[in-house]
């Protein structure tokens, strides 16, 4: 009830008015929670973390695999979240971006003396940024169906490259990417935390936790800082934005870069599970999965992202599972994973047309405002 | 501003117009619809760019300047209707006004640096201070789509202030507002004078003249009359270009608020 009442209290200089949570705007909870950033965004990190390892070391290889699979997709669709969900650019080319990522970390793996993974991820990082850049700054100057049109080319034809260039890239049948072997500090490790034997999966689906996590986190920060907020003051009203002295193609380019790199690292991981970086798998289809996860789990929001791309990893295993069970034949179970799929789509947007955790939000936001004004006429 | 001209297509908004603002004057800028007042508005803060002309702000030229580095400059604007972000809380939405103060930069806010932390609690207790100015601050965690549009304009205009401008343009104020909170609205207009020049644009005659030192009047594009508010009442051009004929002088304010009347009757 208070916070409220706090931020109302005298004007400038109360100490208690300028250390409120207010960039968090929507936090009422009573749990102290740091006051810095840094301290709390790195303690929900160690969190997930904990929460990460019990999820792997409980659940069988084939899981473990899945999980790999999901922190890729979700790397991709939280930079497209941030991208789409907070500045309001469209992009249908994510997967292209990805596959720039996938491709320079099996260039880079094919080395005779590779580089440490870290900067190999580093690297697919910075050269999918460049490539995000030039995007960015062609997208700056387009708007909805004209952007979405101008990043389904990249998605249409980057792709194109490798068949244009067969000796380095592999042509169709794509780039075999040697995975990385684990350490073997890492099977110790394993050993003594839970006993299990510790499989080049498992190693992949750490490297991919890892990855997810910092990801999360360094965007977290930013969605929190000054940065998310002028992203979002530029997609809700950019004459306004511009009259405030925010450079409008400078932001928006940034974003697209922001967006570039996650896109670049979840292509790095998607290269090093996989083991394989082909032009099959960066079709079209790709961004647009990455869009309907984002969609489905909320546009903007990071949880919603990594809901959306949970459902995406493992919808189809789930429905094909119960379809065997209900007697069906192997095609036709999976077959049902699609319909269901569709199911799901569209009953999300009739019911939660805001995406599962952007519903629930607007949820409490109603419920706050009625609060306040109920307390205003009572005043 | 010297001889400013624009023109869209064949259509000339501004012809020839030139206007000084001095500093620490509340200037106001009148006329009936399409007289070129919102153009002049988009000139001077860089959203339409003058096909001739100059303008000069503290011996700077600005013609060329885009809308961002005009706001960087200190020259604010608040926007006809409201032009909040709808997704923005209002402390958020004072606190992007509070932008060309930012100091931290994308380093510090990736890797949530102190140094972040610390601009962001500036930028919030100066947003706050420039809420509880215009006694909004009550609703700093609200959305700007759950408030009275009265409070809204409040919003958007501590989000004109908040970056502490040298020279504000201010597009309708007062449209929409009762008539104490446009009593309310002069009187903080007259104690921002002492800061900063306010170029004003606003059809309640009333109020551009209790608060405006200056006065110009434009029409179809062209400058007519420009002095103190009893020259421009006094000048029967302004009269004819209100009330489309010659009228007895001596009830030109009476006249002008029932013109201003039926003018916003047009345009209801």
């Amino acid at each position: 009830m208070s916070d409220l009442q706090t931020q109302g209290q005298p004007p400038a200089g109360n100490p208690a008015t300028a250390a409120a949570p207010a960039s968090t705007s929507s936090r009422t909870s009573r749990i102290p929670l740091p006051e810095s950033t840094l301290l709390r965004h790195l303690l929900a990190v160690l969190v997930c973390a904990v929460a990460a390892v019990v999820l792997l070391e409980i659940t069988d290889p084939f899981r473990n695999s899945q999980l790999a699979t999901l922190s890729y997709y979700a790397i991709a669709a939280g930079g497209l979240t941030v991208l789409t969900g907070l500045n309001g650019q469209i992009s249908l080319g994510h997967g292209a971006l990805m596959a720039v990522g996938a491709y320079t970390t099996g260039l880079f793996l094919s080395a005779d003396e590779p580089l440490p993974l870290p900067l190999i991820f580093l690297a697919a990082v910075v050269v999918t940024s460049l490539v995000g850049a030039l995007v960015g700054a062609a997208a700056s100057r387009l708007h909805g169906p004209y952007l979405a049109g101008a990043t389904l080319a990249l998605a249409v034809g980057l792709p194109g490259l490798a068949l244009k260039f067969k000796e380095t890239l592999g042509g169709d049948q794509g780039l075999r990417v040697r995975a990385p072997r684990a350490p073997d500090w890492f099977g110790e490790a394993i050993k003594a935390v839970s006993g299990n034997p510790a499989s080049a999966t498992k190693w992949l689906a750490y490297v991919g936790a890892i990855a997810l996590l910092i990801t999360y986190f360094l965007l977290a920060n930013l969605v929190r800082s000054r940065i998310g907020r002028t992203w979002r003051a530029v997609r809700d009203n950019d004459v306004a934005a511009e009259l405030a002295g925010i450079r409008l193609g400078s932001w928006r380019v940034l974003a697209f870069v922001v967006s570039a790199a996650c896109a670049g690292l979840g292509g790095a991981v998607l290269a090093i599970v996989v083991r394989l970086a082909a032009p099959s798998a960066f079709t079209l289809v790709l961004s647009l999965a990455l869009l309907t996860a984002i969609v489905l789990g909320g546009l903007g929001s990071l949880l919603g992202a990594l809901i959306g791309s949970a459902l995406l990893v493992f919808l189809p295993q789930l429905t094909t599972d119960l379809g065997s069970a209900a007697g069906l034949d192997g095609t036709e179970a999976a077959q049902l994973a699609p319909f269901v799929y569709g199911v799901v789509l569209v009953v999300a947007m009739i019911f939660a047309p805001a995406g599962f955790v952007g519903t629930i939000r607007l949820r409490w936001l109603a419920r706050r405002a009625k609060r306040a004004i109920a307390r205003e006429s009572g005043r | 501003m010297t001889d400013v001209s624009v023109a869209f297509g064949g259509v000339t908004a501004l012809s020839e117009v030139s206007l000084v603002v001095e500093p620490g004057q509340v200037h106001g800028l009148i006329g009936p619809n399409g007289a070129g007042k919102t153009t002049l508005f988009n000139v001077a803060c860089g959203i339409v760019r003058a096909d001739s002309g100059s303008i000069t702000w503290r011996d700077r030229q600005l013609r060329r300047l885009r809308p961002d580095q005009l706001a960087r400059l200190g020259i604010a604007r608040t926007l006809q209707g409201v032009g909040l972000f709808a997704g923005l809380t209002v402390l958020e939405n004072v606190m992007i006004g509070a932008h060309r103060h930012a100091r931290a930069g994308f380093a510090s806010a990736l890797f949530a640096l102190p140094r972040s932390d610390k601009d962001e609690r500036e930028l919030r207790t100066r947003a706050t201070a420039a809420l509880a100015d215009l006694g909004a601050e009550h609703y700093a965690d609200r959305y700007p789509g759950s408030l009275p549009y009265p409070v809204q304009k409040r919003v958007a205009l501590a989000r004109a202030l908040v970056s502490s401008p040298d020279l504000l343009l201010l597009d309708e104020p007062a449209s929409g507002l009762a008539e104490d909170e446009m009593r309310e609205l002069g009187e903080l207009i007259r104690t921002l004078s002492g800061r900063m020049s306010v170029l004003l644009v606003e059809h309640h005659m009333d109020l551009v003249m209790s608060v405006c030192d200056r006065v110009t009047v434009l029409d179809s594009g062209r400058l007519i009359a420009s002095g103190t508010t009893e020259e421009v009442q006094a000048d029967p051009a302004v009269t004819a270009a209100y009330l489309g004929e010659d009228v007895d002088v001596a009830h030109d304010a009476a006249e002008l608020h029932s013109g201003d009347h039926s003018e916003r009757a047009h345009r209801a």
